[in-house]
């Protein structure tokens, strides 16, 4: 009897500390193809609970509209995947807090002393093509000034982030005269997509030529597929700098848990999942330890990059700069 | 005019069927708007994209319908080997994945496709298929098997005994029979055709070459993804809401609802149309525009289907029950409303058909919100959802049939004093079996392959097919990918199979 | 008895007045031109068409607005009186248990009904698997079965060749015996093989029942028109 009742105590409190132990959830809302099998979110999940005694859950989806349908009552404790293109928004919702993260792990090419956002990848919009078929552009003006048969396949930027990143990039290259350089490349627009995924599909299926992506696209062919023929073209005018995001929701339950992951995003452990999963440059890891693929890989000389504030104030002109230019 | 002492009881699945069609798709946009406080304005890309979703849904709708006609004329009187599974393959476009279906027709159409291909061959000019002709030819690929079928199934009501009467007198059938028949079908035919055509977006977006081929559904996806205008994302979804409304008034006006393919098996023995060839020139050209590109989107999943892994198994898991829960959904929705008999019913029928599934999700997003976590129900509302959206078509399949049965045994089953229940268990269900396995598959299938709100719910665990096909793309997994898209053909066309089969057999009609 | 108080029948434009009338148990024609209401008065004595003005009362019972399922009346109509997807046992057996949980009694009184139209043994079959005369002997087991005290024909047999007609005449004179049987037909021919009285519609109006024999024998001008006379 007595036995029965130490058991019985035992298992109870087993369960108690159980309980106590996976209490914590960190609820990271985050974009589809950074939760998914095969994103970044599986590998770093693992990493993170090794070390908090917590329970990692991602929400994938669209983030913001998310963050902003779901106001102070949402369930997010950190979102990650935001681009500073839209984190305008995302800062006067008033729904995120600032870090106490320590920012000077960063390796980035360009300053970053934010106060709500911690970078967490950076890569550049970029040009893909392959090289076994193209001879490749050194500049913008040379992608303009290519045949109207060289077939290039975008995203829009009124669905796409990567779109909107494109119209941003060549507004900072021609600024006023951004029309007439759209106007210049329209013949050679074969179709504007939806997502970056339906672009990148008629590229890899051979039905573009060129496909507006990242610079670090192709060390995912180099290091997955051990195929070569994937460039990025590197222009000389520079490339408008992509930076992906994770900031702590100030409504969090778990204040504490997600202070420790946002520490937790710039450690070299973190840092060093991003470039073989996320396919781009780690924010705050030295480039001698990069992967080998990633190395190598050709880096603009010149980054072009507007803060929020200039990103926000420039979108709608750029984007009616393409729209009207696309729509002739 | 018996229909008074032989009355339906107003049921509760028929009430229970309104009040969530209602809900879905009213309901979800009253919520948006509460939350918007009110509706945004509308500006000049606003109204570029009503006009080119309008015209292209215009002129979709009238390809679509006006190849169908020579098609379906030529199918219901030319009796051939594998007739009947050629009629049930064609209809394979309309249930495929819009996604796996633009790769499809990319790979013929496009500009490394088959066809230009052959062009070249020939030494003529490529032909691009981006654009407004784009966006059309892929919706006469995804709405010609559903037009085609509505056709032939106006075809085959008319009795053979009246062309045996048309032949006897030397009259000409055209203006004698087909033309009447016409006039009854094909508006309910281009009502259908325009309203899908209104609120499809991925497929414009991909093959319409730019901004000039902006729609509705894009500018309100805009709207709530990227601008979180919700105001203006209500205004949209009303602006599509007043033209499903106003086709629908037309096309009733024209024409009593037409029904929907089922049972086409039989061959109208006719004493004109000499010319066979033409009828099978019709025939073959058909055939071959649908068929080939599901048969490159199919050659192309082979070579990925070697990379296809457990996740990719558990989604197809998933995405079957789904299915089969939202089938036995909509088919249960389907014939509470077609035993409804009220003009309220059709319109119930119609007005999914009317709604940005985007707003739908959103709403659904914020009514559930405060009370559950969304990423709880994710599955159960995917199911629910694509329940109401197949709605319309499975509504329209078991329609005439259950009319039919009622018409015809409606008296001697209120004599025998058979009613609720018993009179549904014996009377009805056995005479409409074969629409009834029809109109499942057809729910089943467009279950599977929608990619749907799960976007907007889904957490770790829950992606259905479509969605990992999206996941597996954004990771530039383009094989995989295509391997998927192998799995969801291959597994929304046996669904299919199996239910429309499932109402054939034994079935003694 | 069933009586008819002051009765007129409205459809759209078409209003048929029924004579006041009593009829008795036994055999009834009712006879008139095409499209003369003949079907409509069947229908209204069924409970399929609302009786517009006055009363049917049935053994002074007012029946005018009850179910069709709940009247003393069985019909048999021009054709659909079998179900396809069922046996012709099932068929029968639903005059007595409309959910078709057929237990061994019914099943015994099944079998003996269609033993009583010359059926015996085809209780397993579907109606596809009948001619046309064996559908309607299986319509008449049915009533059989029901076995209410009024049965409405509605020219059941006008498919038939004129041996089989006779012969189904023959066979509803001897099984439903006892009963009120009222039979539509514009056939002259098988009124008089049917014998008891005919109630004669024409111009929207039908007459009281007079015996049909008589009647035939010295036709009223509204008969010898509709015989060509």
């Amino acid at each position: 009897m007595k036995r029965t009742l130490l058991t019985v105590a035992g298992l109870f409190c087993a369960t108690a500390a159980f309980a106590d132990g996976h209490a914590k959830t960190l609820t990271v809302y985050a974009p589809d193809y950074f939760g998914s099998e095969w994103g970044p979110g599986p590998s770093i999940e693992a990493a993170f609970e090794a070390q908090c005694d917590c329970d990692l859950v991602y929400e994938t989806g669209n983030v913001l509209p998310r963050l902003l349908l779901e106001g102070q009552n949402t369930n997010a404790d950190v979102v990650i995947g935001l681009n500073t293109d839209v984190t305008k928004q995302a800062r006067e919702s008033g729904l995120l807090a600032s870090h106490s993260a320590d920012l000077s792990a960063l390796t980035l090419p360009i300053e970053w002393d934010d106060d709500m956002f911690v970078p967490f990848n950076y890569s550049h919009t970029a040009f893909i093509y392959d090289n076994t078929k193209l001879d490749g552009f050194d500049s913008f003006e040379a992608l303009l000034d290519a045949p109207d048969d060289v077939r290039v396949v975008i995203q829009d930027p009124r669905t796409s982030i990567s779109g909107l990143a494109l119209v941003l990039w060549v507004n900072a290259v021609y600024g006023d005269e951004a029309e007439a350089a759209w106007a210049r490349l329209a013949p050679k627009i074969l179709t504007v997509t939806q997502g970056w995924s339906e672009a990148y599909g008629l590229f890899t299926d051979g039905e573009a030529d060129v496909v507006l992506s990242f610079t670090t696209s192709p060390a995912y062919h180099i290091i997955a597929e051990e195929d070569l023929t994937k460039s990025a073209a590197i222009f000389e005018e520079g490339h408008y700098f992509f930076v992906e995001l994770a900031a702590k929701v100030a409504g969090t339950d778990n204040p504490d848990l997600a202070d420790q992951f946002m520490a937790f995003v710039l450690t070299p452990e973190f840092q060093s999942l991003i470039p073989t999963t996320n396919w781009s440059f780690p924010a705050a890891l030295p480039q001698d330890q990069w992967p080998a693929g990633f190395q190598e890989l050709p880096q603009p000389r010149t980054v072009l990059f507007y803060p929020e504030d200039a990103a926000a104030e420039l979108r709608d002109e750029a984007i009616e700069a393409w729209r009207s230019a696309l729509s002739q | 005019m018996a229909q008074r002492a032989v009355a339906i009881v107003r049921f509760i699945p028929g009430f229970l069927t309104v009040a969530l069609v209602l809900g879905l798709t009213l309901g979800t946009l009253v919520a948006v708007i509460v939350r918007a406080e009110g509706f945004g304005g509308l500006g000049p890309g606003e109204w570029s994209a009503i006009r080119f979703t309008l015209s292209q849904a215009v002129v979709s709708a009238l390809v679509s319908v006006g190849f169908a006609i020579p098609v379906a004329r030529a199918l219901s009187r030319r009796d051939f080997w594998g007739r009947s599974f050629l009629i049930t393959l064609m209809g394979a476009p309309f249930l495929l994945p819009v996604i796996v279906a633009i790769l499809g027709l990319v790979a013929v159409f496009g500009r490394g496709g088959l066809l230009n291909a052959i062009l070249a061959s020939v030494g003529v000019e490529p032909a691009s298929i981006y654009g407004f002709h784009g966006v059309v030819l892929a919706h006469v690929f995804f709405n010609l098997p559903l037009a085609t079928r509505m056709i032939l199934q106006g075809w085959l009501a008319i009795p053979a005994e009246r062309f045996r009467l048309a032949a006897s007198l030397n009259a000409p059938v055209g203006p004698l029979l087909e033309w009447p028949m016409l006039r009854r079908t094909v508006p309910g035919a281009l009502l259908v055709i325009f309203l899908i055509c209104l609120t499809s977006f991925a497929v414009a977006l991909t093959l319409g070459g730019g901004p000039r081929a902006t729609t509705v559904e894009l500018s309100i996806y805009q709207a709530v993804l990227f601008d979180f205008d919700l105001g203006r994302a209500a205004l949209l979804a009303c602006v599509q809401f007043v033209f499903c409304a106003l086709a629908a008034v037309l096309a009733y006006v024209a024409s009593p609802p037409a029904g929907l393919g089922a049972g086409l098996d039989r061959v109208v023995t006719r004493w004109d149309g000499r010319w066979a060839g033409f009828d099978y020139l019709w025939i073959i050209l058909a055939a071959a525009f649908l068929l080939i590109p599901l048969g490159m989107v199919l050659a192309r999943g082979l070579q990925g289907l070697l990379l296809v892994d457990w996740p990719v198994l558990a989604a197809a898991w998933r995405s079957t029950w789904v299915a089969l829960g939202s089938t036995a959904l909509c088919v249960s929705m389907a014939l509470a409303l077609a035993l409804w008999r009220s003009r309220w019913a059709q319109v119930i029928g119609v007005l999914p058909l009317a709604t940005s599934s985007l707003v739908v999700g959103t709403g659904l997003f914020l009514i559930l919100f405060p009370f559950v976590s969304p990423r709880q129900v994710a599955l159960l509302v995917t199911l629910i959802i694509n329940a109401a959206l197949a709605l319309p078509f499975a509504y329209r399949i078991i329609l005439p049939a259950v009319r039919a049965s009622l018409d015809d045994f409606g008296r001697l089953s209120a004599q025998l004093g058979l009613s609720g229940w018993a009179r549904f268990r014996i009377v009805i269900l056995p005479r409409i079996r074969r629409p009834l396995g029809f109109a499942a598959g057809v729910a089943a299938a467009l279950s599977m392959g929608d990619l749907g709100v799960i976007t907007l719910f889904a957490g770790e665990g829950q992606a259905t097919l479509p969605l990992l096909m999206y996941r597996l793309m954004g990771a530039y997994q383009m094989d995989a990918a295509a391997g998927v898209g192998f799995i969801l053909v291959t597994l929304s066309f046996a669904l299919f199979w199996v239910f429309d089969r499932g109402g054939r057999v034994r079935a003694d009609v | 008895m069933l009586t008819f108080e002051n009765v007129a029948l409205t459809q759209g434009a078409f209003t048929l007045s029924v004579e006041d009338d009593a009829l008795p148990f036994g055999r009834v024609c009712v006879v008139g031109p095409s499209g003369c209401g003949k079907s409509t008065l069947l229908s209204a004595i069924a409970g399929f068409v609302p009786v517009g003005q006055g009363r049917i009362l049935w053994e002074g019972r007012d029946i005018s607005g009850v179910d069709p399922a709940a009247r003393p009346v069985s019909m048999v109509f021009q054709d659909n009186n079998l179900f396809p997807h069922l046996s012709i046992a099932q068929n029968v057996a639903l005059a007595v248990e409309p959910r078709l949980a057929i237990s061994a009694a019914t099943q015994r009184r099944v079998d003996d009904v269609l033993a009583r139209v010359g059926l015996d043994g085809f209780g397993a079959r579907k109606p596809a698997a009948l001619s046309g005369g064996q559908q309607s002997r299986a319509a008449l087991a049915r009533v059989l079965l029901a076995d209410r005290p009024v049965v409405l024909l509605d020219e059941p047999f006008a498919a038939l060749g004129p041996g089989l007609r006779h012969e189904m005449l023959e066979l509803v004179k001897d099984v439903l015996k006892g009963k009120l049987v009222m039979m539509v037909t514009h056939d002259p021919s098988d009124a008089q093989r049917f014998g008891g009285s005919t109630i004669l519609i024409d111009a929207g109006h039908a007459a009281r029942a007079q015996d049909t024999a008589a009647m035939f024998a010295d036709p009223p001008e509204v008969l010898k028109t509709y015989l060509g006379q």
